[in-house]
């Protein structure tokens, strides 16, 4: 039990790259990047866990109780509206590719070779 | 002073703000715009020099919001900048500067979102080079790569930019996200995101695992954003794609900030803590000489100008890796004023084709043939730029590979020189053929192309121009960018830079600095130092490569009359289907190369580190 | 490369990669065992030192506020990209909005997802407002508030009202608040620079009531800001992605 979360990660970023390397669709693409970071939130959060802990909020515990780390918990927001950032980018970049080419293939986007 | 270092971000990012919350307002207003966007970039700029010049004699850091440590315990974030990352910087602004005065005229028409994205790509670049925190690192990361996904695809009406925007945005997504995973695990590890306190926690312990799987996943990120083979497929997508002025800045340093990032975090933290230097250092330099070469080799097959030099950057990427991987403070040295030499020319070069593209609409090499002869003024620049991508002294150029030659030489590796020089004959020999050709119409007009010709067909939307004369704004930044190639090259700074190097590379010092404020007047190097000055091999290396560019270039355009060389060079033989095979243009390929890349160099270092 | 083919090559390398990855996992202290120091320092000083009760939000907007102002950029810088990309374009045109897209087989917004929809509007904005302004006490904050407001307009549009939402976010308010927002956080930094101070040091009072509304000098008045701006990138990312699909059309003069 102590590694298994770790363990989690790593099968997470790999199904996600998975679907990555074997989709035809963008918007499927798309989500397995999603997928992918999803495994960088379980890794930094389960990297500050504290057994027998409570939640870093002392607005009705006493000041001093011991806490789970604030800190990756403030990284994992960082990660996220990162994250939100990038996928909303892409998501319009694969919006004009269907609406100008018709397609959702990376395959068929292909335009440089070589 | 310090405050500078917390201006020369705000800054930037306030503006660009600024710039969108206004928008209504500047909506007729071009030359307000572009005024405030050169002006804050030339301010920038400003700002790094005096942080440059002022670092000289030691490392300065800046805690944000007056956090300091305590007891060695860092609680908030610093930017620690000494020369060396303060002139990276100060390249970056300088570039953009030079960007904005060329979009000028470039773009006729352009959204107030383009100026406040370039701003927000230099706060990046900018953030990215100063700052001492890892996870700062990765923030400054991501914001540089979102502005430029977004500005890559500035024309989505085409297949290319899409194409581009997509590979760029997805393949340097996968990179940072398991960068992201390498910071977890090491502040797992070490309960510090500073880089000083990571780096004298690890140094305590012997070589671990784990701070091999982390560094490996940290430089993840940085190996595909410096476009190290196997993980550079994006560049040339991107590049080809993207508008011209922001090719200059994605060659000219975005690239480099991705070395850079390599060699902060293996000086700054994973140094002391790997040990097996000797095997670590073979194993970036394999990496940084595969790519050299071939980024040169895909570099001379390729007729669309754009992609051409894109290819050339890879290469040059290639050589800075191996100057970094040398670890010497010579190596280090060399690879500065390299990357220095090489982001003027180069930007030269990228701003030449922007100008082609403006006039004559194509960058097509073949469909150019002759066409471009009565851009005298731009002929000029961009064969001498070409010159200088060749190292022909007394380019900045050619003081930099000759630096990491010479250090290449004095550490057991001699056969480096002749790889360098053949690279950058192969780099040099397309971007003179090009010269030759389109400028100057000599030799034969090659083969029509029939699938390149469609490609450059579509450049035409990028700009409006075909006037009679380019505009003064449009042909001063590449003369600029040329001439301080040159007085790079002539400015005797070899001491000053190596100095900087040597301070670079002392991971002891930079703790010392950072954790207790100390400062530290004469740093440790980890190899002896190598006089640092203009020598006759250097020279002579310079003149060698450039004279075989020439040659070269000359057999390129007169290949038909030389029966031998025709049957190896036609488009459709077997070395296309090759080609195409490796840069296929589909995410799925480039996502595999990256997983399979990692895993091998995973393998190397558990077999150095276990 | 052949599907086939790619998806062995990936399969290898992703084996090698992972293997090496739980080869290197033998250093990390197991779940549950986080050793510090940089988590327990932080909670030793976050309450007295800033009179925040919300450790998080003191370390997202004190400690490691410059990072934040980074991130904050990043949401700006995608919004304006959506806004570059989703642009109309030579040879669009766009069409009269109405609710519904003519040419679109949707089928009309039922009577219930309406009334429902508009029910919550009212409160999710109380509550978005409220997230946001609580980021000292509790698991609130800035960005979590930002986003619920945005949901309120959204609902506008579930709710069958296109109109009525592009009616209350038009691009340049949502532009100039996104900006302000953005800007205002970067400059609550200036401000401190200009005082002497270094860049985001928290210079405002601290208050007396650690948690309370009115504590943590600038950690209340940043996340303000942040929720201001977050709410307006999200607002028109979506209205863009809305207009790309409802109203720009090819053709046309």
């Amino acid at each position: 039990m102590q590694v298994f979360p770790f363990i989690v990660v790593a099968w997470i970023a790999g199904v996600g790259l998975y679907g990555i390397v074997t989709s035809r669709n963008l918007i499927h693409q798309i989500v397995c990047l999603i997928v992918v970071q999803s495994s960088t939130y379980v890794l930094l959060l389960g990297v500050g866990y504290v057994t027998g802990a409570v939640a870093p909020y002392y607005y009705d515990v006493p000041v001093h109780t011991p806490a789970v780390d604030p800190v990756v918990q403030a990284l994992a927001l960082t990660d996220v509206v990162v994250e939100a950032a990038v996928t909303a980018l892409l998501l319009s970049v694969a919006i004009q590719a269907h609406k100008r080419f018709g397609t959702l293939d990376p395959h068929e986007l292909a335009e440089f070779k070589g | 002073m310090d405050q500078l270092f917390a201006l020369s971000v705000a800054v930037p990012l306030l503006v660009a703000a600024a710039l969108v919350g206004v928008k209504p307002l500047l909506s007729g207003r071009r030359r307000t715009l572009d005024a405030l966007a050169i002006l804050t970039a030339a301010s920038v700029a400003a700002m790094l020099l005096v942080i440059m010049i002022r670092t000289d004699g030691g490392d300065r850091v800046y805690w944000f919001a007056g956090f300091r440590p305590f007891h060695g315990i860092v609680i908030g974030i610093d930017f620690a900048a000494g020369p060396l990352s303060a002139g990276l910087a100060a390249l970056a602004a300088v570039l953009v500067t030079a960007v904005m005065i060329f979009s000028w005229r470039y773009f006729r028409q352009v959204a107030t979102y383009y100026h406040a994205l370039m701003l927000t790509f230099l706060a990046g670049m900018t953030g990215f080079c100063l700052t001492g925190d890892i996870f700062d690192l990765f923030v400054w990361f991501e914001l540089m790569g979102v502005s430029a996904y977004a500005l890559t695809a500035y024309r989505p009406e085409e297949r290319g930019p899409i194409q581009g925007a997509l590979n760029f945005a997805i393949t340097n997504s996968v990179g940072a996200y398991l960068s992201l995973s390498g910071i977890g695990l090491i502040y797992g590890r070490t309960g510090a995101l500073n880089m000083a306190q990571i780096g004298a926690y690890i140094s305590r312990h012997p070589p671990d695992r784990l701070v091999a799987v982390a560094f490996l996943l940290i430089i993840a990120g940085l190996l595909v954003k410096g476009a190290i083979v196997p993980f550079h497929f994006w560049l040339a997508d991107a590049h080809a794609v993207a508008p011209t002025p922001l090719c200059v800045l994605f060659s000219g340093v975005m690239v480099e900030l991705g070395l850079y990032g390599i060699a902060r975090v293996y000086w700054s933290m994973f140094g002391s803590a790997l040990g097996h230097r000797a095997a670590i250092s073979h194993l970036f330099l394999a990496l940084g000489v595969a790519t050299a070469v071939a980024g040169a080799l895909f570099c001379f097959r390729e007729r669309h100008i754009k992609r051409l030099l894109a290819f050339s950057t890879i290469s040059h990427a290639g050589m800075f890796l191996a100057g970094i991987a040398l670890l010497t403070p010579l190596g280090l040295a060399g690879t500065a004023v390299y990357v220095a030499g090489h982001a003027m020319v180069k930007g030269a070069l990228f701003l030449c084709a922007g100008i082609v593209l403006h006039r004559l609409g194509s960058v097509n090499e073949t469909w150019l043939h002759g066409r471009g002869r009565h851009l005298r003024i731009t002929g000029v620049l961009f064969t001498l730029a070409g010159l200088g991508l060749a190292d022909l002294p007394p380019f900045g150029t050619f003081l930099g590979k000759g630096w990491i030659e010479d250090t290449g030489s004095a550490h057991g590796m001699p056969w480096l020189t002749p790889v360098f020089i053949l690279c950058a004959i192969l780099v040099g020999g397309a971007v003179l053929r090009v010269a030759g050709g389109v400028f100057y119409g000599l030799g034969d007009p090659p083969a029509e192309d029939r699938r390149m010709a469609q490609e450059a067909a579509e450049e035409t939307s990028e700009t409006d121009g075909g006037g009679q004369r380019t505009p003064l704004s449009m042909l001063i930044p590449p003369a600029v960018l040329a001439a301080l190639a040159v007085a790079i090259g002539l400015t005797p700074l070899g001491p000053a830079v190596e100095a900087a190097a040597v301070r670079f590379q002392d991971q002891a010092a930079y703790d010392a600095t950072v954790l207790h404020g100390a400062h530290v007047a004469h740093p440790v190097a980890p190899f002896p130092v190598e006089a640092a000055g203009v020598t006759v091999p250097d020279v002579v290396t310079g003149l060698v490569s450039a004279a075989g560019a020439l040659l070269l270039a000359c057999l390129a355009l007169y290949w038909r009359r030389l029966p031998a060389l025709r049957r190896g060079y036609e488009p459709g033989t077997g070395l296309t289907a090759l080609a195409e095979g490796f840069q296929s243009g589909v995410i799925n390929d480039y996502v595999t190369w990256m997983v399979l890349g990692l895993a091998c160099i995973g393998g190397v270092l558990a077999l150095i580190i276990g | 490369m052949r599907p086939a083919l790619r998806r062995w090559v990936f399969l290898a390398g992703a084996a090698g990669l992972v293997a090496f990855y739980l080869w290197g996992l033998s250093g990390l202290p197991g779940f549950g065992n986080y050793p510090g120091p940089y988590g327990p320092a932080i909670l030793r000083i976050a309450v007295a030192q800033t009179h925040a009760t919300g450790v998080v939000s003191a370390v997202n907007f004190e400690y490691r506020g410059f990072d934040t102002v980074g991130e904050e950029f990043i949401l700006f810088t995608a919004a304006a990209g959506t806004a570059i990309v989703l642009r109309m374009l030579r040879g669009e045109r766009e069409r009269p909005p109405a609710d519904e897209a003519r040419d679109r087989d949707v089928p009309p917004t039922s009577g219930a997802v309406r009334t429902v929809a508009l029910m919550f509007t009212g409160p999710v904005v109380v509550a978005g407002w409220w997230l946001a302004s609580h980021a000292q006490a509790n698991p609130s904050g800035g960005f979590q508030g930002g986003v619920v407001l945005a949901t309120a307009f959204i609902l506008i549009y579930l709710a069958g009202e296109f109109l009525t939402f592009r009616r209350l976010s038009p691009t340049a308010i949502a532009d100039a608040v996104e900006a302000a927002g953005a800007g205002g956080f970067a400059a609550i930094g200036l401000a401190a620079v200009c005082l002497g101070l270094p860049y985001l040091d928290n210079f405002l009072p601290l208050g007396q009531i650690p948690g309370a509304v009115s504590s943590s000098g600038t950690i209340a008045l940043i996340s303000f800001f942040v929720g201001l701006e977050v709410a307006a990138a999200f607002i028109l990312i979506v209205s863009e992605l809305l207009e790309q699909t409802l109203l720009i059309r090819h053709g046309g003069g």
